[in-house]
């Protein structure tokens, strides 16, 4: 090995340990204050480490007054009744487009992926016009139709998918007189499987992450969900950083160990959606 | 019983079934939206009332001639600004991770890890490190010996605010554009770089001349994510300073929200989603002709 490349080594190693502590610092802080007591936390340095990692109580009230468990219970409901439609109403589009020869066959493909073009969050001006015509304001289905409605990452990746299945497998199925319903519900769909399950890890985690849409639709404190719960719970103990920083502990444990299990599929996925 | 229909009919029931919910949904929530934008953004509705009387193009007039509106596009230009150089840190971070390298697959993980949290969580959790009293910054740049700077709010002076913001925008997307990058480097045949070897190309040369141009088409992918991006930062600002201080730090899609949400102004609003709407498609017309005019 040259010098000039044991150099150029070391340089990638100091560039990667910076990235890393830059990004490990700011989680790091509130990992450490989440476990402080107030006294604790006003005498100490916020960098340094609490007395004890079992001290809980400020989970356990960050838990109570965020009302967590209405704002997990509400997400939820939300991510998982989108998820179904997505996945209905997705697959089972694609496979018409994908399968079958029709009039304006191209025209309506061509309307879809010309509407990725228009940015949702320009048209929420309108949209809650519609919402609240449909009486869906302050309503959590609200925010599941306008999921499920603007949003059509799932037919990019099906469409994608669908090609790479053999229509012999459809041919062979229809010889032995199968419909057309039973070719999709019990040959196409589960061969989708994998497609399906890229859209349900991006679409858990844009959902969850986002805030804009339950901001907008969902203003009443029963609806609240996992993004409004912080922000509504930050208004009442800004300052207070150590119950802040157990708020946000909790809030952020869910998505990153989904990530840890599920981080082939992830980046796969992120990176198929991207180059849509 | 739909099995005894022959296929032909089959066929017409499952297009027709199949298709017709999604195409509702889409044009209930994608055209017919941005088609109503454009005729709300010619009348002074105030979100109400049942008449919506036409004014022309005076809401478009105020959006270009009103500085308080057509001027919060220069906090945008912070995001982008910030973008680049992520791009920059994402497309280095991608080649050194896709060279030989000890636990480069941990380093992977980390470096995309802010993407899946969640953006208020992230947004309070910087609102921490950067708070001016108790944050984690100062003490470290006090402890450091940047005892000057250690007094620095970095989210209350109006002058360098939206870099702050911006920064945080950094951490947590830097690594969604270096996986978008590594998924490109990877797809590049070894065997290009293996006889430029045998030509004696040093790792310089070969990222100049094989490497970049490999990727360019994704280079522009990602710049136009971070254009269309910083167009429509909203959530960090929002959540951060609510726009503060003294506006400072408020973005064109925070003023859409309290112009319609707040001030009950849909007519101006429009205008102000059409002009957004506008800036968006001309960026990704842009994208899509140089695409397609290099034949690809």
């Amino acid at each position: 090995m040259t010098k000039a490349n044991k150099l150029w080594d070391s340089f990638k190693y100091l560039t990667l340990l910076i990235a890393a502590l830059a990004i490990l610092f700011p989680p790091y802080i509130i990992v450490v204050n989440a476990f402080k007591t107030k006294a604790e936390f006003q005498t100490k340095s916020s960098i340094s480490l609490p007395d004890s990692f079992f001290y809980l109580k400020n989970f356990a009230q960050a838990f109570k007054q965020a009302n967590m468990i209405n704002a997990f219970g509400n997400t939820l409901f939300i991510i998982a009744l989108t998820l179904i439609l997505n996945i209905l109403i997705g697959s089972a589009f694609c496979y018409a487009i994908g399968r079958f020869n029709f009039k304006f066959k191209g025209v309506l493909v061509g309307l879809f992926l010309f509407a990725t073009i228009i940015p949702s969050i320009t048209t929420q001006v309108v949209n809650y016009k519609t919402i609240q015509t449909l009486g869906l304001t302050n309503n959590l289905l609200g925010p599941v139709l306008i999921y499920v409605g603007a949003d059509i990452l799932q037919i990019y990746i099906y469409l994608q998918f669908i090609k790479n299945i053999p229509y012999e497998l459809d041919e062979s199925a229809m010889l032995e007189g199968a419909s057309l319903i039973r070719i999709f519900r019990t040959i196409i769909f589960p061969l989708l499987a994998p497609a399906t399950a890229t859209i349900i890890i991006l679409k858990t985690i844009a959902i969850y992450n986002d805030m804009f849409i339950p901001l907008l639709y969902l203003p009443r404190p029963e609806h609240v969900v996992i993004s409004t719960s912080l922000m509504r719970f930050f208004g009442v103990n800004s300052g207070d950083w150590q119950m802040v920083s157990s708020a946000i502990l909790i809030i952020m444990i869910p998505t990153a160990i989904m990530y840890m299990f599920l981080q082939k599929y992830i980046f796969a996925g992120v990176t198929s959606g991207a180059v849509k | 019983m739909f099995s005894r229909l022959p296929f032909k009919t089959q066929k017409n029931y499952v297009v027709f079934g199949f298709v017709a919910l999604p195409l509702l949904l889409l044009f209930t929530f994608a055209y017919y939206p941005a088609l109503e934008l454009i005729r709300l953004s010619f009348t002074s509705w105030d979100g109400l009332s049942p008449n919506k009387p036409w004014i022309g193009w005076s809401n478009y007039q105020e959006v270009f001639s009103n500085p308080e509106i057509f001027g919060v596009f220069k906090h945008n230009f912070a995001y982008f600004a910030v973008g680049i150089v992520q791009n920059i840190a994402a497309i280095y971070f991608a080649v050194v991770l896709n060279s030989k390298l000890k636990g480069k697959n941990f380093f992977r993980l980390l470096l995309f890890l802010p993407y899946i949290l969640n953006g208020v969580a992230v947004a309070y959790l910087f609102g921490y490190v950067f708070d001016t009293t108790n944050g984690s910054l100062n003490y470290l740049l006090g402890q450091l010996g940047f005892g000057a700077l250690s007094e620095t709010s970095w989210l209350g002076n109006g002058s360098f605010v939206n870099y702050t913001l911006a920064s945080i925008g950094f951490w947590r997307f830097m690594g969604f554009n270096m996986v978008i990058y590594l998924a490109a480097l990877q797809s590049i045949p070894s065997d290009i770089y293996e006889a430029a070897s045998i030509d004696g190309a040093n790792g310089w040369q070969k990222f100049i001349s094989i490497t970049l141009p490999n990727i360019y088409k994704i280079i522009e992918l990602n710049l136009f994510l971070t254009v269309t991006g910083s167009l429509e930062v909203f959530d960090l600002p929002y959540v951060l300073t609510k726009g503060g201080p003294a506006g400072a730090s408020e973005t064109f899609v925070m003023k859409i929200v309290e112009t319609a949400f707040q001030f009950n102004n849909y007519g101006l609003a429009s205008a102000m989603s059409v002009v957004l709407l506008l800036f968006v498609i001309i960026v990704l017309s842009i994208q899509r002709f140089l695409l397609n005019g290099r034949g690809e």
